[in-house]
Order: C-alpha cells, then structure tokens, then sequence
C-alpha cells in the first residue's frame, strides 16, 4: 500500500475523522428533531462568544489537557490506560488531603503541595496495574477499568465514614482553608478585565466593601500548570533518553528489549507519569472549582482523555487543541440542554463517535485517503 | 438469620447472576474467537432501552426482545466492522461504542418519551413476569427442599431459565461442534484456520454476531423482567463485571457459570446489608462488597488463583499474508 504524505498523516486523517464524527453527529440530532445548524451556533455562542463562555470552556480545556496527557504518554509505551478516570479521583483525594492538613499562608504554596499530593496518589493508583503489567502479564486494559470502580467505591466509603465532617449530611469533605483557594480568571489581574460587571451607568460596579465587581468563572490559574505539563511531556518524550526508551519499547518491545530497555522499568515509569499527570488534573476541579472533595470529582474527564489524545494524535501540541475543542464541546453541550434542552448526553455520543473515527476507525480513513492519492498520483505518472 | 433469608439471598442471586451470565458467554464467544470486547456494556444498555421502548409502543414484550436483539447486533456489527473488517484497535472500537451508547439511548429515550430520558413502566403483556416450575406449590411443604425449590429454583422469568440453559449449549457448541472447533482455533492461530480454507473473518463476524445476539438478551432481560422499563446507564457497570467474570472463568462456559453466580451473589449480600452483617458479625462497608468482583479480578488476573491465560491470538487483528 501506498504512504500517505506526512502533511496528509498528521492534519488531514484527524480533520477527516472529525469531519465524519461531526457529520454523523448532525445526523443523531435531525434523528431527535433537532437542527444541526441551530446546535452548531447555540454551542459557539455559549461556549466561545463571550469571555464567560470561555471561562467554563477553558475550565474544562485544563482537565482535558490533564487527562489528554496522561493517556498520551501511556499510549506512547504502546500501553492502553484507560484508568485516568479511578486515578483522576484519586489525585482528587490527595489533593484533598494537601489542603486540609494545614492552614496555607499562599495559595502558590498550596498549589504546588496539592500539584504533588494529586500526582503521587494518581501515580499509586496506577502504580499497582502498571506492576501487575510489568511483572504478572495482567492486561492493562481490565486492570485500569478494574481500579477505576475500585476508586469509585473507595471514594463513596471515605467520604461517607471517614472525611465527611460530623454533622453533614451530603457525602463530601470540609471546605478547604481560604489559603487553598486557587485564583481563578475573576480574580487574576490582567484577565479579570473581560470579566468586569457593570452597571446600568456604564460603570463598574462595586459590592459593599467597595471592591471591583467581576463575574465568577471556573478557570482558574491551573490551566498554566496544565501548559507547562504539555511543555514538559513533549521535552521528556523527545529530548530526553528516558522518553527515546518509552517511543523505542511502545514501537517494538522486541526491539527495545534487544537494545536493553528493561520492560518492567518502562512499564513502570511509563504508568507512574501517566498516572500522576491524571491525578493532577484534581487540582483544577477540586481546589480550582469546588473549594471541597465531592463524589464523582472527575465526572468523565477521565474517559475524555482516550478522546483527546486519539485526537490530538499523541502529541503534547495536538493534545492541547484536542482539548480545547472538547472543552468546546462541553461548554457547549451545556448550553445545548439549557437553551435547546438538548440532553447533556450528546456531550458523551460526540465523545464516542470522535474515538471511533479517530481511534478505530483510522484505518477506514486513512485507506480512502491512500486510494484518492494514489488516483492523483496515477494520473501524474500518466501524464509524464 | 433464618432459612427463609437465605432462600431470599439465592434467589436474588439467580435474578442478578441471569445478565452477568448472558454477558458473559457473549463475551466468550467473542473472545474466544480473537475479538476483545469490552463493549458488552454498551451492547447491553443499547439492547435495554431498545426492548423497553419498543415493548411499550407494540404492548408485546417478544416484539421488544427482537428489538433489543436488534440494536445489540447493530453494536456488535460497527465492532465487527472497525475491528475486523478495517482491523482497527479492538478495545479503542469497544470503549467508544460503550460511549456511544451510554449517551445515545438517553437521547433517544427522551426523544420519544420525554421522561427525563427513561421509558415509561412497561405493563401487562409488555414484560416478562415468573412462572411458577411444575409441582412447585405441592412440594412446598417438603421440609427444606420444598421452599428451595419453590422460593429459589422456580418463580424466575423464562429467561432466567433461558440463561441457564446456555451454559450447557455453549460448551457443547464450542467443544463438540465443528464451528467451535474452527471458532477456538481462530483465536488461537488464525493462520492456521486460513490454511485450512476456511474464513477468518467469516468465523470471526459469525462470533461477534452471537456475541451480539447474547447481549441483546441480557440487555432485553434487564429491562423487562428484572427491572419494568429502561432508565439511565441501567446496567451500571454489568457489562465490565461480566468481563471480569468471563477472565475468572479463564473463557470457559461452564465456569463463566459459577462465577456469574458468585458475582451475583455479591450483588445480593449488598442489596441485604442486615443478613450480612449476621453473618460476619462485623459491619462491612456496601462499597466494599460492591467492588468486590473487581477486586477478585485483580487478585485473579495477577495469577494468585491460577493463571488466566487469554486466547493467543486476542486482540491481533489478522492479516492475511501476501
């Protein structure tokens, strides 16, 4: 068979796959006797025409570009993870655990303490299907699922019998100290601007304590903690030996073997990053967002990471506009249940479609594209 | 705790191990075959809402159970065709359509029925209801026997028995018929069956079909016989505890058997938390013992209990060689 050119490889295939989720996605929405085209515009004025809108889109940008990552590097050590979502929740206990254990002076302080605590309890998480890989030849695959409800029920137990606080009735943990509050893109300077809430005069308006008014948004401060991770992956993937032995042993674990890469190292190391960059994704929703460890942190987020870095087609920088554009559409599915009252379950049928074209369906794809080349090609070959 | 709770534990145990069963030989033979699935989920919940919908509309629970099998073959034929047929990544094709399908029978339940995307109670002729098993109200009075054959063996939906059933009919299908014959030997080394001349693909699409055929019914037994009517994400996670089933069985029908129903025995002791808790003596947490099949997986899969070892050629898609 012939190859495709690169430029067709790494833009063309995903745009086309896109394209096919998109359109099949237009098709569910006629089903259900909705209009694609009023859809479209409701989800691009809700989600990017105003800077509220970006402000939930970015929020959900941050985790995707978390989760997006985690399965990319993962996919790069040819292991499949699809436990970003048990090791997300996880992370989110850490991260819990970091901002209740004391008063923080500075949230700069908290964030890099709930960074790690979020990290290393997503990384434990993974740790033990990652050894089980490396050493028993347990499926990753069944083994991450495994642990994702494992968390889950892990999680429904320690918040109902252990860090509830007595006398409340909901299943979550104490509000963190205000020292662990995140700045979020209300209250950064600079950005806050867009957010400024003015009154009928024309003139910010001004609460009670003669404070600058501005609109609450979930993004917050995490979203350069998730850039700088992009930054750091792709510097660990191809600048570093480390990530020449993932790519090597994810390409062939003959070959990487026979060069002596130790299978069990990568595996291990391979999981364990992974791992820690789903579980630092909590930082943005529990300590960015609710203020305080709930049921579900995650809710999925983890699950978009398979979406995003089959997208993103395993690259940090595809990974981050994958991601955006999920945020895009979750921000914008939102917005579809509140004006059109579209179920927010479309979210989850694009999110399923978009894997299937782009992850198993690439094949289908990439064999028109081959075959249409090859047509031009052909026509070329004749001409001379 | 009284013989009466006990008789009341197995037979919830029967009701809840039926669509673990019927999952879990859909995914043996798929897998058996050399095609992971981890979309019995998806095929499962696509098959719930489809036989409550259509039950409801044509007032026949038949109609609805074709229906069912119906959109579960759909499933299982867009699994076929990424993964066979455009030999695509088996599980990427299964965790997508899982999605697919946890989003799309919410959107279409609301879409018809406009009830918070469930359907409405199926009544009368539009569910499977118990039947009572020959002799069961003579042999009542039976001491011991009687009430375990009135209170846990008889009383269950047909499809109930229908599971059951299945397990003899998939070993003898697998291991005494031809077809299973080629089938086990295309999971193992499909080169071979090729040289052969006979089909891979062929074997491997007739797999996934019954595969999607068993999902249909788990899916169909869910929602019209256990529960009245589809809700939301109904199975909740039965479809991956079928998986871990079908791994603790090491892919063979009759011990897919014993450990469907040990996993819904599980499922029973949470539903009952007081008898548990007379038999432990000791309070356990509910979300203990509901992970506890994942648990158990775990342990089996790291080879504590004897090595699961999967079909060898699992997962490959296979290409024929030029």
């Amino acid at each position: 068979m012939d190859r495709l050119p690169r430029w067709a490889d790494v833009i063309l295939v995903p745009l086309i796959s896109l394209f096919l989720a998109a359109f099949i996605s237009a098709l569910v929405l006629l089903a259900i006797g909705q209009s694609p085209v009023e859809a479209f515009n409701v989800m691009v004025e809700g989600a990017l025409g105003s800077a509220y809108g970006w402000g939930y889109t970015l929020y959900y940008t941050t985790s995707f570009i978390f989760t997006g990552l985690a399965v990319t590097v993962a996919f790069h050590a040819g292991l499949f993870n699809i436990g970003g979502e048990g090791q997300a929740q996880l992370g989110a206990l850490g991260v819990a655990l970091v901002c209740l254990s004391l008063d923080w002076p500075h949230w700069t302080l908290a964030l890099a303490a709930a960074a790690v605590g979020g990290a290393v309890f997503g990384a434990a998480w993974a740790a033990i299907p990652a050894y089980l890989q490396a050493k028993r030849g347990s499926h990753i695959v069944i083994t991450t699922i495994m642990f994702n409800y494992i968390a889950a029920a892990l999680l429904v137990y320690l918040l109902v019998d252990v860090l509830r606080p007595a006398g409340q009735m909901d299943p979550a943990s104490a509000r963190f100290p205000a020292g662990a509050a995140l700045p979020t893109f209300s209250e950064i300077p600079g950005i806050r601007q867009f957010y400024a809430v003015f009154g009928p005069d024309g003139l910010q308006r001004v609460n009670s304590k003669g404070e600058l008014m501005f609109t609450g948004v979930p993004a917050n401060v995490t979203l350069f903690l998730a850039l700088g991770m992009a930054v750091v992956v792709w510097a660990i993937l191809w600048r570093t030996r480390l990530g020449y032995q993932i790519r090597a042993f994810g390409k062939s674990e003959a070959a990487a073997r026979y060069a002596g890469i130790s299978p069990v190292y990568i595996i291990m190391v391979a999981m364990l990053l992974s791992g820690a960059l789903a579980g630092m994704m909590s930082v943005n929703n529990v300590m960015g967002e609710a203020g305080r460890l709930l049921q579900n942190s995650s809710e999925g987020a983890g699950f978009i990471g398979i979406a995003v870095a089959l997208m993103g087609r395993n690259h940090p920088v595809g990974v981050v506009l994958a991601a955006l554009l999920f945020g895009f559409l979750y921000q914008g599915g939102a917005e579809l249940g509140l004006i059109l009252q579209i179920p927010p379950e479309m979210r989850i049928v694009v999110q399923g479609l978009v894997i299937l074209f782009t992850g198993a369906l690439d094949m289908m794809v990439r064999m028109l594209l081959t075959r249409i080349f090859g047509l031009f090609r052909s026509r070329q070959l004749g001409a001379a | 705790m009284d013989y009466n709770t006990v008789l009341q534990i197995l037979d919830t145990t029967l009701r809840l191990a039926t669509p673990l069963l019927f999952a879990c030989l859909a995914g043996l033979f798929s897998e058996r075959s050399g095609i992971f699935d981890i979309g019995l989920e998806g095929k499962m919940l696509a098959a719930a809402m489809a036989s409550a919908s259509v039950a409801f509309l044509t007032g026949s629970v038949w109609v609805g159970l074709l229906a069912g099998i119906g959109a579960s073959l759909l499933f299982a034929a867009i699994h076929g065709i990424a993964s066979i047929t455009f030999r695509g990544n088996q599980l990427i094709s299964g965790v997508a359509l899982n999605f697919l399908a946890s989003g799309l029978t919410v959107l279409i339940a609301q879409a018809m029925f406009g009830q918070g995307g469930r359907t409405p109670p199926l009544e009368g002729a539009a569910r499977f209801y118990p039947v009572t098993l020959p002799f069961a109200d003579t042999l009542r009075e039976v001491p011991i026997l009687g009430p375990f054959y009135y209170e846990v063996i008889s009383g269950h939906s047909l499809l109930v028995y229908a599971a059951f059933a299945l397990v003899p009919i998939s070993w003898w299908v697998l291991n005494r018929t031809r077809f299973g014959l080629r089938l086990r030997a295309v999971g193992e080394n499909p080169a071979a069956v090729d040289t052969a001349g006979v089909s891979v693909v062929g074997l491997r699409f007739a797999a996934v079909a019954i595969t999607g055929v068993l999902c249909g019914l788990a899916g169909a037994y869910m929602a019209t016989a256990l529960q009245a009517g589809f809700g939301r994400e109904m199975t909740a996670g039965r479809g991956y505890i079928a998986l871990a089933a079908l791994i603790f069985a090491k892919w063979r029908p009759v011990a897919a058997l014993w450990a469907c129903l040990l996993f819904g025995f599980f499922q029973a002791l949470e539903l009952n938390p007081n008898a548990l808790e007379a038999i432990s003596g000791v309070k356990l947490p509910g979300p203990l013992l509901s992970s506890l099949p994942y648990i158990l997986t775990v342990v089996v899969l790291a080879g504590f209990i004897g090595k699961a070892i999967p079909p060898r050629a699992g997962g490959e898609p296979y290409v024929k060689e030029r």
